[in-house]
């Protein structure tokens, strides 16, 4: 198992209160998957990416824990961090220009980088012209400035960057959400292609957009207000979504060929909690139309046949034993 | 009936503004009462400069833009006044729309002392009310809040509801929803196709295909400026001709369909060259016209 996670919390801290953004969260990612992270803005999925790798200055560890190939990730210690940090976890952030320096040249950028990190740059530039290659980007843009590149370019030059030194796990945060929709196809596949290559061996991709993580994400996980809220292979959710919050997220969206003529579809009702001051019990409630008075406690995260649902009413998928009470790891 | 003809559109850049960038070449289309158009492009493409146009934010370098027979170009003040009372503009960033300092009902009040300063106050409340349900807003809860307090899909919508007030015909949305999350965008996109149906012409500026095909009678491809195929939205999506339209439509990322695995890692999409002059459009069906090349 690459990564294990264990009720992982993280809240920001401000001036009102703590924000519980991240309300323990417990998940595994399998060598050479790639798990999708989908839901709304501010449901905690790039909290989740971003305290893998780095804690910003609001941000507080509170509790749980991150194991990365047996060895635990120091996530409250941010010197210590630093051992893993581009080794063994790389994150591709959404801008990438914001991840280039603009005054460097992309070549010396990485020159730099790498001595940073006590490796040799020029063992490894045999090794970085070929992955560039891959990529489908010409040698020649490492003697360029990060502003004579298009977005798509960038974000693949990041992307050959993180990579470089073989991490276990790359996070992306939403890489393709910037982009036009042919580039996106590019950079998505480019994704897949640096799995299937073995330069990473797991990876979370980010986004909220369930249609790209369903062509390159092998499970997803959707996550609502700082918690979990079902896991499953991709061709599940998108299919057989259990959970009612994914059953009407996939239902909302438009696919080339749906028309409002021909099919109406409908939103959802309401807007997520605050997480300053997140209800009890399940947070989806007051949008679900599914709840009863159970869902006043607040659901456990079952996990049964693959894939991890943390609903009371949702129904179980169809199995052959005899309906026994589900217990799961309750937290 | 609004109109562009050959409208084309170069700015001045690099410093001293000695470059030039054309971003529109020599468009033409026609917007009825009742339609949603869609414009549909990448970044780059100039699709936001054609809303801008509309709007006369900015004026075309050539061609024009004519609204019921005037052109737009050389209105001045109440004929200006009275242009913006017929068409409106809706914009991506629900966030940087509004001044963070004033609350929402403020933006209500400058509309009614700048447009209808003979209305009575009880009276413009009403119409405010009114506009406000119209939109599925419901008046209490956001008119005396400020801009931080409301989400995104109600930003958005108290948008659209201060453009109703001033009794639009047209309405220039550009990337309205592409911040908003998936459970709200479709209630925007939704109430837009409700508007139609009441008589409003709609250009819904959009780089998402999907959203394009879902709400739009006609639509637009644009690509660096010139238009690459127009015509009604089945035929344009059903059967595209261009090879730029094919290629695009590939790329969407699709809930029913994977990608074609073969071309995984490959250079994006077909990069065709630029082209110094638009090409000519070529007309292969019913409301459906194509760029020849």
């Amino acid at each position: 198992m690459a990564l294990h996670v264990d009720d992982l919390r993280v809240y920001y801290r401000t001036l009102a209160g703590d924000v519980k953004a991240l309300d323990g969260v417990t998940f595994e990612v399998a060598d050479g998957e790639i798990m999708g992270l989908a839901g709304e803005s501010g449901c905690g999925k790039s909290t989740l990416g971003k305290s893998l790798i780095r804690l910003d200055g609001r941000m507080r560890y509170v509790d749980g824990h991150a194991v990365l190939d047996g060895e635990e990730l120091p996530i409250w210690d941010d010197g210590a961090m630093n051992a893993f940090r581009f080794r063994s976890v790389s994150i591709v952030p959404q801008y990438a220009m914001s991840a280039l320096n603009p005054t460097r040249k992309i070549g010396r950028m990485i020159h730099e980088l790498l001595r940073a990190r006590g490796v040799d740059p020029h063992k490894t530039q045999p090794e970085l012209q070929r992955r560039l290659e891959l990529v489908g980007l010409d040698i020649g843009v490492l003697g360029l400035y990060p502003i004579e590149l298009s977005g798509g370019m960038k974000q693949r030059v990041v992307m050959v960057i993180s990579t470089l030194l073989d991490p276990a796990l790359l996070i992306a945060d939403e890489i393709t959400s910037a982009l036009d929709v042919s580039t996106q196809k590019a950079v998505a596949q480019t994704l897949v292609e640096i799995r299937d290559r073995g330069f990473v061996k797991s990876m979370i991709f980010i986004t909220h957009d369930l249609a790209v993580l369903y062509q390159v994400a092998d499970t997803i996980l959707v996550m609502y207000a700082g918690k979990l809220a079902e896991k499953a292979p991709a061709d599940e959710i998108v299919s057989n979504p259990r959970h009612p919050y994914t059953r009407l997220l996939v239902s909302s969206l438009p696919e080339v060929g749906v028309r409002y003529e021909e099919k109406e579809l409908t939103g959802i009702p309401g807007r997520p909690p605050s997480l300053l001051d997140p209800p009890t019990g399940c947070r989806f409630r007051s949008r679900c139309p599914l709840a009863t008075a159970r869902c006043e406690q607040e659901p456990p995260w079952v996990e049964q046949n693959g894939r991890g649902i943390a609903c009371w009413e949702a129904k179980p998928t169809p199995v052959p034993a005899p309906a026994a009470p589900l217990v799961g790891n309750a937290r | 009936m609004l109109r562009l003809d050959g409208v084309s559109k170069t700015y001045r850049v690099g410093s001293l503004g000695r470059g030039r960038l054309t971003a529109v070449r020599d468009v033409s289309f026609e917007l009825n009462p009742g339609e949603v158009l869609s414009v549909i492009g990448e970044s780059g493409s100039g699709k936001s400069t054609i809303g801008r146009m509309i709007l006369r934010l900015l004026l075309p370098t050539a061609g024009s833009i004519t609204y019921d027979d005037a052109d737009i170009g050389a209105l001045h003040r109440g004929a200006l006044k009275d242009y913006y009372r017929n068409v409106q503009g809706v914009f991506q960033d629900p966030f940087s729309s509004y001044n963070p300092i004033f609350k929402a009902d403020r933006i209500f009040s400058m509309v009614h002392a700048e447009f209808f300063p003979r209305v009575g106050a009880d009276e413009w409340r009403q119409r405010v009310h009114e506009a406000l349900e119209s939109v599925g807003l419901n008046p209490r809860d956001c008119l005396h809040k400020f801009p931080h307090q409301l989400s995104g899909g109600q930003l958005q919508r108290l948008l659209i509801a201060r453009a109703l007030l001033l009794d639009i015909q047209y309405l220039v949305a550009d990337e309205i929803i592409s911040m908003l999350d998936a459970s709200t965008r479709i209630d925007v996109l939704n109430l837009l196709a409700d508007l139609k149906t009441r008589g409003l012409g709609i250009l819904f500026i959009t780089h998402d295909l999907s959203l394009g095909n879902y709400i739009s009678d006609r639509t637009i491809i644009l690509r660096h400026g010139c238009v690459v195929e127009l015509g009604a939205t089945q035929k344009v999506f059903g059967d595209p001709r261009h090879a730029y339209t094919q290629d695009l439509l590939a790329s969407v990322p699709l809930l029913s369909e994977k990608w074609r695995r073969s071309d995984a890692g490959s250079s994006p999409a077909v990069r065709l060259p630029e082209q110094a002059e638009a090409p000519e459009l070529v007309r292969v069906d019913d409301d459906h016209l194509v760029a020849a090349g």
